[in-house]
């Protein structure tokens, strides 16, 4: 295969768009893609200051590496969420790539703070891991933004998990999360920070081919605590449709978006915010769920 | 040549080459756009033939939670 571009061998076919690029072309088309993500949705200008959600894999690494590379000014939060050898080895890849392009890193430990893992947390509580472990995620991003002065909070997700995602919520007929799942997530109380997905246009595929690439040392294994998720065999499952019909993922996410969204949007109630009579973070309820999840593991707030 | 699977646990293949890549992975039963496959330090695409003396890496690009 030849790169469209210029003709030289390439090294990433992409057949959702029928071409193929070069290192050179393929880098120029990655970050075309972030950029089209963070000017289509306004997600954040030169002068903000933005904190990635750093996980040491490859997409939240690859997303700060673009960021950086491209002139924004970006610092990373690693949460340590003590998963015994896991944490541990992907902490060491997140902290070796701030190093090495001289970033900032904000590091915040769940089990210092509470004296369990996130495994622990989760049995004592007798919620699902991967469950707790978002909740703690979207409290330590709000809280970690607010006290560092970010303006805005970008994490890696990318068209798969927003892909996944999607048909979760569609063969569920979660019309709530259908309302709100979309690139952007707007502070919608004084004390909550902007999110945003600027890999939302680019697949697991085109990630893991960018950072390999640019060199980016990421951890490959797989979170044990993912293992047989849901959300996984969703992405394989689109990924079978993908490989007989190219595009199908991006038809499906991005047409959801033009297309859908606003419709279960329009069909809910706007939820009214009040502070956690604990943490002081935004709620529905008198006390949050993050609180709540703590109180039931036996966590003294 | 030697077809190097790191995740979940490290598997390795033997495949009778010279081989183009999506024959190796048809041969694996894998799906193309759920995995990256990488040869020394560059990335291959579907078309370029493997040596039969080759290692090969065809790394997993899906992760989950």
């Amino acid at each position: 295969m030849k790169c469209r571009k210029c003709g030289q061998p390439a090294v990433v076919a992409l057949k959702r768009h029928n071409t193929a690029f070069c290192r050179e072309h393929y880098l120029e088309f990655f970050y075309g893609q972030v950029d089209r993500a963070v000017k289509a949705y306004r997600m954040f200008a030169r002068d903000d200051r933005i904190l990635v959600a750093v996980s040491g894999g490859k997409d939240s690494l690859a997303l700060w590496d673009v960021l950086l590379a491209t002139g924004y000014q970006a610092d990373g939060l690693y949460i340590d969420l003590g998963i015994a050898g896991y944490s541990e080895r992907s902490k060491e890849k997140v902290v070796a790539f701030a190093r090495a392009r001289g970033a900032g890193l904000r590091v915040v430990s769940v089990r210092e703070k509470y004296g369990l893992g996130i495994r622990e947390l989760a049995r004592q509580a007798r919620r699902a891991a991967c469950s707790v472990c978002g909740l703690h995620k979207r409290y330590f991003f709000n809280r970690e933004a607010m006290e560092g002065g970010y303006n805005v909070v970008a994490t890696g997700h990318n068209l798969d998990d927003e892909a996944a995602t999607l048909l979760g919520n569609l063969l569920n007929w979660n019309t709530g999360y259908l309302a709100r799942q979309a690139p952007l997530l707007e502070a919608s109380a004084p004390n909550l920070v902007r999110k945003v997905k600027p890999l939302y246009r680019l697949t697991e595929k085109e990630i893991a081919s960018y950072a390999v690439l640019r060199r980016i040392d990421y951890i490959v294994e797989e979170c044990p605590m993912a293992v047989g998720a849901r959300s996984i065999l969703y992405k394989h499952l689109l990924n079978r449709l993908e490989e007989v019909s190219p595009g199908t993922k991006a038809r499906f996410l991005f047409g959801f978006l033009e297309k859908g969204r606003e419709a279960f949007a329009a069909g809910e109630e706007e939820v009214q915010l009040k502070a956690c009579a604990i943490c002081g973070q935004p709620t529905t309820a008198d006390i949050c769920s993050r609180c709540r999840t703590l109180r039931r593991a036996g966590v003294k707030l | 040549m030697k077809v190097v699977i790191p995740i979940p646990e490290r598997r390795v293949h033997e495949i009778k080459g010279p081989k183009q890549v999506h024959a190796i992975l048809k041969e694996l039963g894998l799906v193309s756009e759920s995995v990256i496959v990488i040869w020394g330090e560059n990335l291959l695409t579907p078309d370029v033939t493997v040596p039969d003396e080759a290692e090969i890496e065809v790394r997993p690009a899906i992760s989950g939670g």
